[in-house]
């Protein structure tokens, strides 16, 4: 709207991570200020995009920045990666969003009891990164499991190397690091003696389903984020309500971490889908 | 009776054709048609219809000048009360105000006083469009032409406001007040504020002005560029900055806006943004939406137009439960979509909470009506889409703590709606995030925050109005609210 038009977001940096995933520094003192490992952003390109929700891969706080990854999976995010370079702007940054992880609410006694491990698929390694980066700054153990389908889409490993104990890089081809999926690694982590009091899974939703059903056999809670569709982001449309132990919530102010045992993914992956028939026409508009 | 003149009929798209198009459907009054229509007021010594106004616009005054065909005075009277008139004026509850309590509708029809309203807003943005500054008479005197900078002026009786706005000397800095909401509860109090002479800031989470404005209410019933970004744009005119994507409570909060951004009163205008649902089988099956989500989308992000990206879901048949304001919507917004549509109410058509206007477009369009009927459950089919609406039929009962008959179930009624969409327009509730993020700020049982008549919060400093407050109410409701506020946080200002 062209009424007290805001300071514009700034794309300060843009870089390819892979083929198809890209990172951005965007320039939003306000958001930098306040945001926490676990929440997310509502991006909107330009006047024609939808309200994207995004998670906050990165923010510094002196610089006013945020980090976002995008990878295009929508005429939106196709978009944002294809038609926005270094200096361009995006029209509107929101946020931070949802709630902070919990690892952020624990006592100092609690966090140190911690002994975490992360399992994170594709577009997911870039937000697990401030959880990692934040626990690690507190003193608790880290370790990270990335997970891809070939060594070209493995992301973030030389970021993750300075804010966990252990990093493991998986590949289900074998191309690079362990071959197969993250949580077979982390079986194998676990048959080798390893314990941890929590697990986080980040990614697409049949993973983050794949890796609750692993932790359940190896007794590990597990939280899960919840990237569902959204338009709002503050709790005004209900487009991501999602069943948790059978009651509706709404990913975007309760969430969006849930207890993964407690999360109905069929269903969630089902409403994810939904406005496929349509997406198919923007993409072509 | 002396005045014999019937009301005059207003002009409107055909029914046949508005039903495939997004344009306002109503055309409005013209000059000639207005002035007619402004003579048949009986001028009453003790006007009801001000009383019955929440803002309490002198309507007879401003009716008064439209008769004798100075639309800028009347104008200029309605500023004196309201900063939305445009809007108003197409979305009020006529019926059950001004218009209710006119004196001519107890024998006739009443003055058409909404649709009058609307005429002189209209007229307002028409001259400044048509020459690009104001022609009318009245103002200019008020106001130099070097206080018109920047944009141009839209609206003369409100940029004439901007100079008795500014403080006497100019030196001394003006107070900062907060608002919270872009709404009309938001910008109403955020209006007057500016007139008095504080430095106002609206605060608004979503990345346009406006609120339920810009979000809830449709394209044909309220045009968005050519009547509310004016009107909105006319409350900047008054001195008014709006910071957009900004969630008060996540971006910032309360406290740092007070402590440390040197605001020194808050107004709470969020309104009442979340959804409800009914807690029946099958809500979450895959096309089964809030009404707040299919009208954001269709209007904020403005999906019906393909030149926009956010995809909408109407489908072939559409039910749309509910009936208020926003189911009306909902319906008409699925059907101008291409849907087949069915509103689904568990009263009957007497207790139809939406405007008259609304329900008798909604008919004339074609829209079904299921009154006495409720919803139980929602059917799957083995995709997890909606098939179709289970309700029940229902019959009136014993009137409730409302006043209103309640419904009661007829046993064995159980039928099925095949449907692709169901749309739950069942009222919304206001958002926990300011008082969950801001000490000191108590809220009722039903999630409103507590504040008394004048909007003074738990929280000194704090004041709040509208549906925020109150629940779900009324564009003028809020707006009324936020008049009060104003005052109320200028006599809080200047005892502090």
């Amino acid at each position: 709207m062209a009424v007290n038009d805001n300071a514009m977001f700034k794309i300060l940096e843009k870089k390819m991570l892979n083929p198809t995933i890209c990172k951005m520094v965007v320039e939003a003192p306000r958001i930098a200020k306040s945001a926490l490992p676990g929440q997310f952003l509502i991006v909107r390109a330009d006047e024609p995009g939808e309200r994207i929700p995004l998670t906050i891969s990165d923010y510094d706080r002196a610089a006013g920045t945020v980090t976002i990854v995008i990878q295009p999976i929508g005429a939106s995010t196709r978009s944002m990666v294809d038609a926005f370079q270094a200096g361009d702007s995006f029209a509107d940054v929101a946020g931070p969003l949802g709630n902070p992880s919990e690892f952020v609410r624990m006592s100092p006694e609690e966090l140190k009891a911690q002994r975490v491990v992360f399992i994170a698929g594709g577009l997911g390694t870039a937000p697990v990164y401030p959880q990692a980066k934040w626990l690690h700054e507190h003193g608790v153990s880290v370790d990270v499991i990335i997970g891809a389908r070939t060594k070209d889409l493995l992301i973030y490993e030389d970021e993750f190397k300075s804010v966990c104990d252990n990093l493991y890089m998986c590949t289900d081809d074998g191309s690079y690091g362990f071959k197969g999926v993250g949580t077979a690694r982390l079986e194998a982590l676990v048959a080798e003696g390893k314990t941890y009091t929590q697990a986080v899974a980040i990614g697409p939703m049949i993973m983050m389903k794949f890796s609750v059903l692993t932790c359940k056999k190896l007794g590990i809670p597990i939280w899960v984020s919840m990237n569902t569709l959204m338009v709002d982001g503050t709790g005004m449309c209900g487009a991501c309500r999602l069943s948790v132990g059978g009651v509706t919530k709404f990913a975007c102010v309760d969430g969006p971490e849930f207890d993964g045992y407690l999360v109905d993914f069929d269903e969630a992956m089902r409403r994810s889908a939904q406005y496929k028939a349509e997406e198919g026409l923007a993409n072509g508009k | 009776m002396a005045n014999r003149i019937p009301r005059v009929p207003v002009r409107e798209q055909d029914p046949k054709v508005r039903a495939h198009n997004f344009e306002e459907v109503c055309f409005g009054y013209n000059e000639e048609e207005a002035r007619l229509e402004a003579s048949r007021c009986l001028h009453c010594k003790n006007p009801r219809c001000v009383s019955a106004c929440p803002v309490a616009i002198k309507i007879p005054d401003f009716i008064e000048r439209i008769v004798a065909g100075d639309f800028a005075g009347a104008a200029a009277k309605i500023a004196e009360d309201s900063s939305l008139p445009a809007v108003c004026g197409r979305v009020c509850p006529q019926e059950t105000q001004c218009e209710g309590s006119c004196v001519l509708g107890v024998k006739f029809e009443p003055v058409a006083i909404g649709k009058l309203e609307r005429f002189v807003a209209d007229w307002t943005f028409a001259q400044t469009s048509a020459t690009g500054c104001p022609s009318s008479t009245v103002s200019l005197r008020e106001t130099p032409p070097s206080q018109v900078a920047g944009p141009l002026p839209l609206s003369m009786p409100r940029v004439a406001a901007v100079s008795e706005g500014q403080p006497v000397g100019g030196s001394s800095p003006k107070r900062k007040v907060a608002i919270i909401g872009s709404g009309p509860a938001g910008l109403a109090c955020a209006y007057d504020l500016a007139k008095m002479g504080y430095d106002v800031t609206i605060f608004e989470a979503l990345h346009k002005a406006g609120g339920v404005l810009e979000y809830g209410i449709p394209e044909f019933r309220l045009p968005k560029d050519k009547i509310l970004k004016r009107e909105i744009q006319d409350v900047i005119a008054a001195g008014v900055k709006i910071e957009t994507d900004v969630i008060i409570g996540r971006t910032v909060t309360i406290d740092s806006l007070m402590d440390q951004e040197g605001f020194e009163a808050v107004f709470v205008g969020t309104g009442a943004g979340l959804p409800k649902f009914m807690g029946i089988p099958g809500e979450n099956l895959n096309g089964v939406f809030s009404a707040n989500e299919f009208l954001t989308r269709n209007n904020l992000m403005k999906a019906f137009r393909d030149d926009y990206r956010t995809p909408i879901h109407a489908g072939k048949k559409v039910c749309v439960v509910g009936g208020g304001n926003v189911a009306m919507d909902a319906a008409r917004t699925a059907l101008r979509l291409g849907a087949d549509t069915t509103i689904v109410y568990r009263r009957t058509e007497v207790e139809l909470p939406a405007r008259k206007e609304e329900v008798h477009h909604a008919k004339e369009e074609g829209i079904d009506f299921q009154m006495l009927t409720n919803p139980v459950e929602i059917m799957g089919d083995e995709r997890g889409w909606v098939r179709a609406l289970k309700c029940v039929r229902m019959e009136l009962g014993e009137p409730d703590e409302s006043g209103r008959r309640s419904p009661v179930v007829i046993p064995g009624s159980e039928f099925e709606i095949p449907t692709e969409t169901v749309i739950m327009a069942l009222g919304t509730s206001p958002n926990p995030l300011i008082s969950r993020t801001t000490p000191g700020l108590e809220v009722t049982r039903r999630g409103g925050l507590v504040a008394d008549e004048c909007g003074a919060t738990t929280r000194p400093g704090v004041f709040a109005g509208g549906d925020a407050v109150t629940g779900a109410a009324t564009v003028i409701l809020a707006m009324g609210a936020g008049r009060k506020a104003a005052a109320a946080i200028d006599a809080y200002l200047k005892s502090k």
